[in-house]
């Protein structure tokens, strides 16, 4: 966790989970776990976050809402599927209204399985989010850095 | 009479761990109607009973909702095998009903915590959930799983615990008990809490009546309504009465809660001290046929599990009808003519589990 400059916030997202691992999302932020230590907060407002973290699988109803929140995240973002119905849509897969996984909508960083996520996992998968979300910024650096000199970030002269 | 305007209120919001969409009315400051929509979290998991044979079933009602999850699968089993005139042995009856009361344990604390956090208490928010970690330890010790249990079945238990383990449970209860005093002298005598929460969202004993209010929220407006007086599983062998207040105000529904987290460990105390001995399960032969409705006491009301053989390995249908729905109607009673900043408060206040509401 050295590598890290600033806190992360997150942005917690119930898709259409049981509420089993939104539950372990809150605890890894209470105090037997308490990744609050770190600056890692739990935000209400997209446009704070760095870490956009989903629970449960897509269905048709909140289809555009997490659409929504996924653009008004600033960049660099990184998501994260926590529990086997985001990844796959899990237990529910045959479920009429369920049309899988979240990567099917936005593009997914890391996933985290198992049902429901311990808290263990979901920090592990984070914590490897974070590194992520460092790449990303670095990338992001840099393509500004060669717009200002006036080179187009696919390499030749604008 | 001013303008009126139309202000959503979710799916995503702050305060809310879940998604549900209310579109308030306002007349200034004030709310004067709310329409609720609701289908966020909807999976549609009813239907699965015709791929999934019926003891392969609990595993998906296990599953309606991740707070209250062995309550579900307790409550389908009921149902099952009263269709299916199976004789669970006692012993079984009795670690229902203590796992099923630790569930109450850790859904009040979880919500006591989500409350507090919703009044901007965040203090109490990590305080309660501390305590709630002591009953997920012992969850996880006795079932293997923290927040999912898996160790209901058809026909009985999966897992027994033995008497060292039941000891060692009592006597832990004690100083849990203990630090839970300390947390409910916050919640029922803090000044500040109070003048949040009296007369906010008032709910009259006969409105609770009239719109069908169910568990904590029926109970806090002085409709004293527990399933668990039915006796099911091993409830009827403990002696205790419904928790009731009066005022069916916020505080009233919040004090109706934080002592009914004293009466349960109350009656694991007895569970534990009679608990008796013997077989934890019943072989079962042949399949469901005819139809049955199970019900229970959820952290949050009555739960009724319907269920339909027709002779198969396969269930021709099951409905569940969870408590969030039902206190629904009410919670719209409630909003009308509250203001807007206290919308967020009386929408907790209720305990909603959108994951249980739309299955």
């Amino acid at each position: 966790m050295t590598f890290l400059k600033k806190s992360p916030w997150l942005l917690h997202y119930d898709a259409s989970s049981c509420n089993g691992c939104d539950i372990e999302v809150l605890a890894c932020l209470t105090p037997l776990y308490d990744v609050e230590r770190f600056g890692i907060i739990n935000t209400g407002n997209p446009k704070h976050a760095d870490v956009f973290v989903v629970t449960g699988g897509v269905n048709e109803q909140n289809r555009e809402v997490i659409r929504n929140i996924y653009e008004q995240i600033p960049e660099p973002k990184v998501v994260v599927a926590v529990g086997i119905c985001a990844t796959s849509g899990g237990i529910f897969r045959e479920c009429y209204n369920m049309s899988g996984g979240i990567d099917q909508l936005i593009p997914v960083d890391v996933y985290v399985p198992g049902c429901a996520a311990r808290p263990e996992s979901i920090i592990d998968g984070i914590v490897k989010s974070l590194e992520i979300l460092e790449e990303k910024r670095i990338q992001m650096k840099e393509r500004a850095r060669q717009i200002k000199q006036g080179r187009s970030p696919g390499g030749g002269e604008r | 009479m001013s303008r009126q305007i139309v202000m959503p209120f979710g799916p995503q919001h702050p305060v809310l761990p879940e998604p549900i969409h209310l579109d308030l009315v306002l007349e200034d400051e004030t709310v004067v109607d709310v329409i609720p929509s609701i289908g966020y979290v909807h999976r549609g998991l009813e239907t699965l009973v015709e791929k999934r044979q019926f003891p392969e079933y609990v595993y998906i009602a296990e599953r309606t909702c991740g707070i209250c999850s062995f309550i579900h699968g307790m409550t389908y089993c009921q149902g099952v095998e009263r269709v299916m005139g199976l004789e669970v042995p006692e012993r079984a009856h009795y670690l229902r009903t203590i796992w099923s009361e630790y569930s109450r344990l850790h859904s009040h604390l979880l919500w006591l915590g989500l409350f507090a956090d919703g009044m901007g208490f965040e203090n109490l928010f990590m305080n309660a959930w501390k305590h709630r970690e002591f009953v997920l330890d012992v969850m996880e010790e006795t079932t293997g799983g923290r927040v999912i249990q898996g160790s209901c079945k058809v026909g009985g238990v999966r897992r027994d615990i033995d008497q060292e383990t039941l000891k060692k449970m009592e006597r832990d209860l004690k100083g849990f008990e203990k630090g839970l005093k300390e947390m409910a002298n916050v919640f029922l005598n803090d000044d500040s809490i109070a003048s949040r929460l009296r007369g906010v969202g008032v709910l009259s004993r006969n409105d609770a009546y009239v719109c069908g209010a169910v568990g904590p929220t029926g109970r806090g407006s002085g409709v004293p309504i527990d399933i668990r007086m039915t006796g099911y599983a091993a409830y009827g062998e403990v002696d205790f009465s419904p928790v009731v207040e009066e005022d069916g105000d916020c505080y009233a529904r919040c004090a109706v809660r934080v002592n009914e987290l004293f009466s349960s460990i109350e009656i694991i105390r007895q569970l534990i001290d009679r608990i008796p001995g013997g077989e934890i399960e019943v072989k079962v032969k042949g399949n469901p046929d005819g139809e049955y409705f199970s019900r229970s006491e959820q952290p949050r009301g009555e739960l009724v599990h319907y269920v339909k053989g027709n002779g198969t390995k396969y269930l021709a249908r099951s409905r569940i009808r969870t408590p969030t729905l039902t206190n629904i109607p009410p919670l719209v009673k409630m909003l009308q003519g509250c203001e807007l900043a206290d919308v967020p408060v009386i929408v907790l206040s209720i305990d909603p589990c959108i994951g249980c509401m739309e299955r």
